[in-house]
């Protein structure tokens, strides 16, 4: 193809001035936009102050909380005795019951204690005079003496001297601090210690299979209950991960969404007709219903929870209530949004037919809106089953005050990991379900 | 409607046959309607109940105390909200933190000072505002591999999906609590865990409204040779670029509300101080940031409407599925 003329060239912009000459912001706006906000950012970090606060950050410690997430740690202090024994030490937060016999950990004769860190090669010898560190199969010998751990010369960069005491590091299979008169041994395993029963538990050490087994297996465990019952009760009853309560909450956090939810349906609904301009005829009445929608939608969901916290109590009623408060304003405006865009045919069917207003309203306008209103409702349901964690978090229960306690402890970030799946799940399962009940009420996929 | 005052007698055997089908059909369906609301009406009970009764207090035990926790909760005069807001001494200052509105002022110079409140209202906005930016950044570049008709129907599609799916789903306070527990109390885990949210809710969004995009343009640069990355850059993006600053900016409206939450569990900004003075009886401070925040919210509101209506009409905007 050959090139343009020049005339041709001036033809077509003076033709097109539309698609030449188009205005400075069509132009350099995306431009433009990208820059005003890379700059904003850009004093924003110095507004927020990022940088220090990123330096100051405990990077460390993230990782631990991390690994803490899908990983356990068996913390036993091994401490030397007087008599030449090494005795394991375990906190009230102990994952073994008293007595039980622990694969990694083998106490001999002489009183000294073997900890293996996932294999033969990597180990600790550990007696009261001196603790034989094995790294890759290769020996290095901890003296103990009065008051210090001597690690010897020319050690991996894994053994650490840390004043007078010795630090091993064997990675994600744990560490062990070597002092004067103890060893702690951190070990670390994949999973989650104790989710089935805790150690009290006379089911211990039972995992899931084997319960299973034991739930269709004929003889009774405790002669009160069946065995179903009786694992299903010791599982509930667990206290080191609290199924019982933490399911509860989970319960409540639902409830809250579900009433709010509905109750501000129930109340939008003949609300929104007075501030729908089509149906009610009279502008006082339209204004100041949409300012009420206006102003309770915009006191935002954290002060009307917090205000009724303040008044009931914690609890699912003042979630219930902050999420009624909040949601009938936004459904208010939504609905009559939805209403003054009714075709109008259907009820001035109705009114040639001589209906009463009330019958108007019912068999010209809802059918229409009624699918609207409740896949709208349905949307709002779905959102506020994941805001009410969010509104429990602040004082009004349920699983958002479950898991800011059990984040405030920084050692529960295992149990964080079970609510956070939990939440994933009924999340899901809800998305899932109002999505399916919105697909049946207005077809296709949706708007 | 269906009620038909004339008998069957004046109708064909086949009209009165259709007659009799309509009204039994009319019938099921009123049956069934019946038996939905009454589930929905006793699930709603039976709710209630359970709430009542898992609630430390009663709800008509407690309403007593709720009005008198309203009639009580009142500042010592109406001046007193407007002293708390802008950090002017207050006149019954007594040493105590209930009447201290000055020593929070941040002073920019000797004498021009921002209201406490006023800063941590700035601190909460910018948060939500940076969120936004972030968060719709991610959404952006994510939304193209989510959508059927640019990437079909694979197994990238279904990993983008699913990632955005996580990402909205997250409880954000265990962001927030997690990175609170590294950086300590501040506004960085605000602004990630408000930010993870944003990219999911917005991936949705944003993908959606690709893959409502006018495929033409993608064809006529295909027919040219135009490689996947060009096909998007400029068959695409000039289409879906008024709705996606549209939702974006719906969207900031909503993270002004939950950055004021999340501040409220560790992020710091309005949210915390907030709950600090609810939770001591500081009426006029409560009362002077309940203005603030409602005066914010709607002004923002209004601004981002204004814009969004000059972007695109209202109309092509649905409320309530940007709020998910």
């Amino acid at each position: 193809m050959s090139a343009i003329s020049a005339a041709e060239r001036a033809r077509l912009e003076q033709k097109f001035p539309e698609v030449f000459k188009t205005s400075f912001f069509k132009r350099h706006g995306l431009i433009v936009g990208i820059a005003a906000a890379a700059l904003y950012l850009v004093f924003c970090w110095f507004f927020f102050n990022v940088g220090p606060a990123l330096q100051n950050g405990k990077w460390d410690r993230a990782s631990i909380y991390v690994q803490d997430w899908y990983s356990w740690r068996a913390q036993p202090r091994l401490r030397f005795g007087e008599d030449g024994a090494v005795t394991a030490q375990w906190s009230s937060r102990g994952q073994y019951p008293a007595g039980a016999t622990i694969d990694w950990l083998t106490p001999h004769d002489d009183g000294s204690v073997t900890a293996t860190f996932g294999s033969e090669a990597d180990r600790l010898d550990i007696s009261t005079t001196q603790v034989d560190v094995y790294i890759n199969g290769e020996v290095w010998p901890v003296t103990i003496t009065g008051d210090a751990a001597v690690a010897p010369e020319g050690v991996p960069a894994a053994i650490v001297q840390d004043r007078q005491k010795v630090i091993v590091d064997y990675g994600f299979e744990g560490q062990a601090e070597i002092r004067a008169n103890q060893v702690a041994v951190q070990r670390r395993f994949l999973g989650w210690a104790n989710f089935l029963y805790d150690t009290k538990s006379p089911l211990w050490g039972n995992d899931l299979f084997s319960s299973i087994g034991l739930m269709f297996s004929g003889d009774r465990v405790n002669p009160e209950m069946s065995n179903a019952q009786y694992v299903l009760n010791q599982w509930l009853n667990n206290q080191a991960w609290q199924h019982a309560d933490i399911l509860v909450k989970l319960f409540q956090t639902l409830v809250m969404a579900f009433v709010g939810t509905l109750m501000a349906t129930l109340l939008a609904f003949p609300l929104a007709f007075f501030a729908a301009r089509t149906i009610t005829p009279n502008r006082t009445t339209n204004w100041m219903m949409k300012r009420f929608f206006d102003f309770i939608r915009s006191v935002d969901m954290l002060i009307w929870a917090l205000f009724f916290t303040r008044g009931f109590g914690p609890g699912p009623i003042p979630g219930i209530a902050a999420i009624f408060f909040t949601d009938t304003g936004a459904l208010g405006k939504v609905y009559a949004e939805a209403l003054e865009n009714v075709d109008d045919k259907q009820r001035e069917g109705m009114k040639s037919v001589g209906a009463s207003p009330a019958s108007v309203n019912r068999y010209g306008v809802v059918p229409q809106v009624l699918p609207v209103f409740v896949s709208q409702s349905l949307y709002f349901w779905e959102s506020n089953t994941r805001s009410a964690t969010v509104i429990g978090a602040v004082g009004a229960g349920g699983i958002g005050l479950k898991l800011l306690e059990s984040m405030g402890t920084n050692s529960d970030w295992d149990k964080v990991a079970y609510m956070v799946l939990l939440i994933l799940l009924v999340v899901f399962l809800f998305d899932n379900m109002s999505t399916a009940i919105r697909q049946r009420l207005i077809g296709g996929t949706g708007h | 409607m269906a009620d038909t005052t004339h008998s069957s007698t004046g109708l064909s055997p086949a009209g009165a046959t259709l007659l009799q089908h309509y009204r039994s059909q009319v019938m099921t369906r009123r049956v069934y309607t019946i038996l939905v609301v009454a589930g929905v009406l006793v699930a709603l009970l039976a709710a209630m109940s359970y709430a009542n009764s898992a609630n430390s207090g009663k709800f008509f035990e407690r309403l007593p105390y709720m009005f008198d926790f309203i009639k009580n909760f009142m500042p010592r005069d109406p001046l007193e909200i407007f002293r708390a807001m802008f950090g002017l001494e207050s006149p019954y200052f007594d040493g105590s933190a209930k009447y201290d509105y000055t020593s929070s002022n941040i002073y920019l110079t000797d004498t021009i000072y921002i209201p406490n409140f006023i800063y941590q209202l700035i601190v909460t906005v910018n948060i939500a505002v940076v969120s936004t930016i972030i968060g719709g950044t991610f959404a952006f570049c994510l939304c193209f591999f989510a959508a059927t008709n640019l990437v079909g129907a694979g197994a990238v599609r279904w990993v983008v999906r699913r990632i955005m799916e996580v990402m909205r789903a997250f409880p954000e306070i265990v962001i927030a609590g997690l990175l609170t527990a590294v950086l300590s109390i501040g506004p960085i885990a605000a602004i990630a865990a408000v930010s993870l949210h944003t990219v999911g809710a917005l991936g949705k969004l944003f993908f959606e409204v690709v893959e409502n995009a006018d495929m033409k343009p993608d064809e006529g640069l295909k027919s040219v040779g135009a490689s996947w990355l060009e096909r998007v850059r400029y068959a695409i993006v000039p289409q879906v670029m008024p709705n996606f600053v549209s939702y974006g900016l719906l969207r900031m409206e909503i993270n002004v509300r939950a950055s004021t939450i999340i501040g409220a569990v560790g992020g710091g900004g309005i949210g915390e101080v907030f709950r600090l003075s609810i939770g001591r009886d500081y009426a006029a401070q409560t009362y002077a940031i309940i203005i603030l925040l409602l005066v914010t919210i709607i002004a923002i509101d209004q601004f981002s409407g204004w814009l969004r209506g000059r972007l695109v009409g209202n109309a092509s905007l649905n409320f309530g599925k940007a709020s998910v």
